[in-house]
């Protein structure tokens, strides 16, 4: 500082303030989550509460049989992080990242600590970059709670079990571990998406609970759409699909295709939400005192783009995979039916100490039917009919059991034994050591939608 | 570039949509010196404000913080620090982890950075591993205060300071800008409140419809200032009165019907008038008691500035 000639202190030249490092504006971000009583409840929550929920259900006499793996949670530890996987899906991971993501943006504009945040890190794109990256890691925490705890769950109240899988083979324990790992992982793609829609919803509608109920809100239309009869293109289009398609590695050989698909575009819409979510964030002026949320330029620029990436992604997978109907044909149902019925007829061979024998030997087969044979033999419903036929080695004679499907929309069916009692007709079989559950009476499958996969 | 000039606005203006903010503004801030910004709601004082801590750039006109051009949002010097709209806080935070963390955004070590040190300044160093949720108004722009002081500011803007602060409050943050100018940090404050303008700043700018209607010294206003009512209180009042109605360029202001207290003569006059009129009264051996304007010049000059400029719209 030097002095002027009327004894003032000069004003020296100031060097621009600098911008605050990523990583000190993520950690910011970090602590101002953390510090939150909503958050820190959901992780505890998401810690504890699943191991809890999947000893209790374990132990009970009735089972959750209507979800995927439920009916298994008798048998092996491993179905627990499978059932809270699905009613992740449904429920947990959108509700989570809306609570998360959802609100990173939107409690600042509740807050009115745009401002302070601006001058202080100075840089809308590190504070943009810093907040997605913080509301991610806590949304990962948040699904490794509910992976890590339902899987403990359930192998400390039923053990280290090999696990059936949905085409009747069974897993071993190791191999189980390693698939439930993998459905975990490949979930987090649509929750991402959802989490990139709960940014997106955040910036363009500022302090409005909108903002917060986007993520559920698109979670329960892409669910009901799951539920309609969409050609197939459309449903593997749709960023929750991968909630669903993570059934396919349980089956051998995997059903990669659609899970695949279903990962990839749940990853596309993820960039393309944050991407826009970016957009409006760093076009925003943070010194109009009238800003309330981004209003039309939020349909422009946040919604109109992701349904022109629906459209564009349908146009690419029915062009891509020739499956424009319901990807529930005849065939299909009874080559997924026989397979599984093959892996669980020696299931229950060996649970009756019968001499072994071998899914070649048994040369099962199906015959399924749509309404007795009335209209088109293809898509959802509960009116398949089908008549498993299958051979024992010295025995002329084939062995035939009957079956009532219920089949999805999303190619997941139930089995329902109807007879003969020895085989499928009653839900125990007496063993040597007592009654046990019949693997035959009623089972999950699953109908790959795509024809992409080769069958085993 | 004026070496002597924290802030050097020429010509601002800055629009949102349709609505003009600022029209052609000028500025200038000493330093070392703390500088009000009046004016009524919808003035542009906020967005003048946001400007100055780098919030966002003018539409046009030029701009100079501590002898930079700032061309750009979010480009202004380094030891540029304050709050607009109030001070941006944490409520899930303590006080202290408010600046803990505002000491690490900028790179400080949270332990080195003087937190205690700014706390004790605005005087909360009792509440200091308190949440901010469960603070007053009055706690919150203290801390808002603690938090512009930690990055040791050169320019410190500040929006309403003293909004919430109870007199001993006000007091103590009076007393800590003081010492800031003093040892040379220059203060832009905006306030509602004339008497804080009036006991804080040595300049003023008042704004009105985005325009600038007076900036300078407030001692030039009160001189510039047209007629004002004064109170006089005397030992006779009557004598008092029949002075007043003589002296050329005195008005007795007729609220005798309003007026509670029968010793206090109310009287319009320029200041010359007032001399020449305690002049006599003290000649004619009358004691003055008290002598006060009825509104402060400042508060005068606000209302007829701002009320013209209403008007000429």
């Amino acid at each position: 500082m030097t002095a002027t000639d009327t004894g003032q202190r000069e004003v020296t030249v100031a060097a621009v303030a600098r911008r605050a490092p990523l990583v000190r504006g993520y950690r910011f971000e970090l602590v101002k989550l953390v510090s939150q009583w909503r958050i820190r409840l959901l992780v505890l929550a998401c810690w504890i509460a699943p191991a809890l929920f999947v000893a209790a259900v374990s132990r009970q006499s009735t089972l959750p049989s209507d979800t995927l793996f439920g009916r298994w949670m008798h048998a092996t530890g491993w179905a627990g992080p499978l059932v809270m996987l699905g009613f992740a899906g449904t429920w947990a991971l959108p509700l989570l990242t809306s609570l998360v993501a959802g609100d990173v943006f939107a409690a600042e504009d509740r807050l009115g600590t745009w401002r302070h945040l601006l001058v202080a890190v100075r840089s809308p794109r590190r504070i943009f970059v810093a907040k997605s990256l913080a509301s991610l890691t806590v949304i990962l925490v948040l699904v490794a709670g509910l992976a890590c705890s339902s899987a403990v769950g359930g192998l400390a109240s039923v053990g280290n079990q090999p696990l059936v899988g949905l085409d009747g083979r069974l897993l071993a324990p190791g191999d189980a571990a390693g698939r439930v790992l993998l459905a975990w992982i490949c979930a987090l793609a649509p929750t991402l998406a959802l989490a990139a829609i709960g940014l997106l919803g955040s910036v363009a509608l500022g302090r409005s609970s909108m903002g917060l109920l986007l993520p559920p809100l698109v979670a329960l239309g892409m669910q009901v759409a799951q539920m309609l009869p969409l050609p197939v293109a459309v449903r593997l289009a749709l960023p929750g699909y991968a909630f669903i398609a993570w059934n396919g590695l349980f089956t051998s050989p995997g059903q990669l295709g659609p899970l695949l698909i279903g990962i990839a575009v749940s990853l596309v819409w993820a960039v393309l939400a944050t991407a826009l979510a970016y957009l409006l964030f760093v076009r925003r002026d943070f010194t109009n005192p009238a800003y309330d949320g981004s209003g039309r330029r939020a349909i422009t620029v946040g919604a109109l783009p992701l349904a022109a990436l629906t459209a564009l992604t349908v146009a690419v997978i029915a062009v891509a995979t020739p499956s424009m109907g319901s990807g529930i044909k005849q065939d299909k149902v009874q080559h997924s039916l026989a397979t599984a019925f093959a892996h669980l007829y020696r299931l229950q061979t060996r649970q009756l100490h019968r001499p072994a024998v071998t899914e070649a030997q048994l040369r099962t087969t199906a015959a399924c039917s749509k309404s007795d044979g009335q209209g088109a033999q293809e898509g959802a419903g509960n009116d398949w009919r089908c008549v498993v036929t299958w051979h024992l080695p010295g025995i002329a004679v084939a062995g035939q059991a009957i079956y009532q499907l219920d089949v999805g929309s999303d190619g997941r069916f139930v089995a329902d034994g109807d007879g003969p009692k020895e085989v499928n007709g009653y839900f125990l079989v007496r063993t040597s050591t007592g009654d046990a559950p019949n693997p035959l009476w009623q089972f999950d499958g699953n109908v790959e939608l795509l024809d992409t996969t080769s069958k085993g | 570039m004026d070496a002597l000039h924290a802030v050097r606005a020429r010509g601002i203006t800055k629009s949102f949509g349709e609505v003009v903010a600022l029209d052609g503004v000028d500025l200038d801030v000493t330093q070392g010196q703390i500088h009000g910004l009046v004016g009524p709601n919808g003035a542009g004082k906020t967005t003048l404000l946001g400007l100055l801590l780098g919030l966002a750039v003018a539409d046009g006109g030029r701009l100079e913080i501590l002898g930079r051009p700032v061309e750009r949002a979010l480009a202004v010097p380094d030891g540029v620090a304050g709050f607009v709209d109030g001070p941006g806080l944490y409520p899930s935070l303590t006080a202290r982890q408010n600046l803990a963390a505002l000491a690490r955004l900028r790179g400080h070590d949270a332990r080195t950075a003087g937190i205690d040190e700014v706390l004790d300044q605005v005087g909360l160093t009792d509440v200091a591993d308190d949440r901010a949720r469960g603070f007053s108004l009055g706690m919150r722009q203290r801390l808002g205060l603690a938090a512009a002081l930690l990055v040791k500011p050169r320019l410190l803007v500040l929006d309403e300071p003293s909004n919430g602060l109870d007199p001993a409050g006000k007091r103590h943050v009076h007393g800590v800008l003081h010492r800031l100018a003093a040892d040379g940090t220059s203060v832009v404050v905006s306030s509602h409140r004339m008497d804080d303008v009036e006991a804080l700043c040595s300049e003023v700018t008042i704004l009105a419809t985005g325009r600038v209607v007076f900036s300078g010294p407030l001692t030039k206003l009160a001189a510039e200032n047209r007629e004002l009512d004064y109170r006089v209180r005397t030992s006779d009042p009557v004598a008092a009165r029949r002075l007043a109605a003589d002296t050329t360029g005195i008005r007795l202001v007729d609220d005798a019907g309003t007026r509670q207290d029968a010793e206090v003569l109310v009287v319009r006059a320029l200041v010359p008038a007032l001399d020449e009129l305690v002049a006599g009264i003290v000649r004619s051996g009358v004691a003055v008691r008290e002598l006060a304007p009825v509104v402060s010049p400042l508060e005068a000059a606000f209302l007829a500035l701002t009320d013209q400029q209403e008007a000429g719209r």
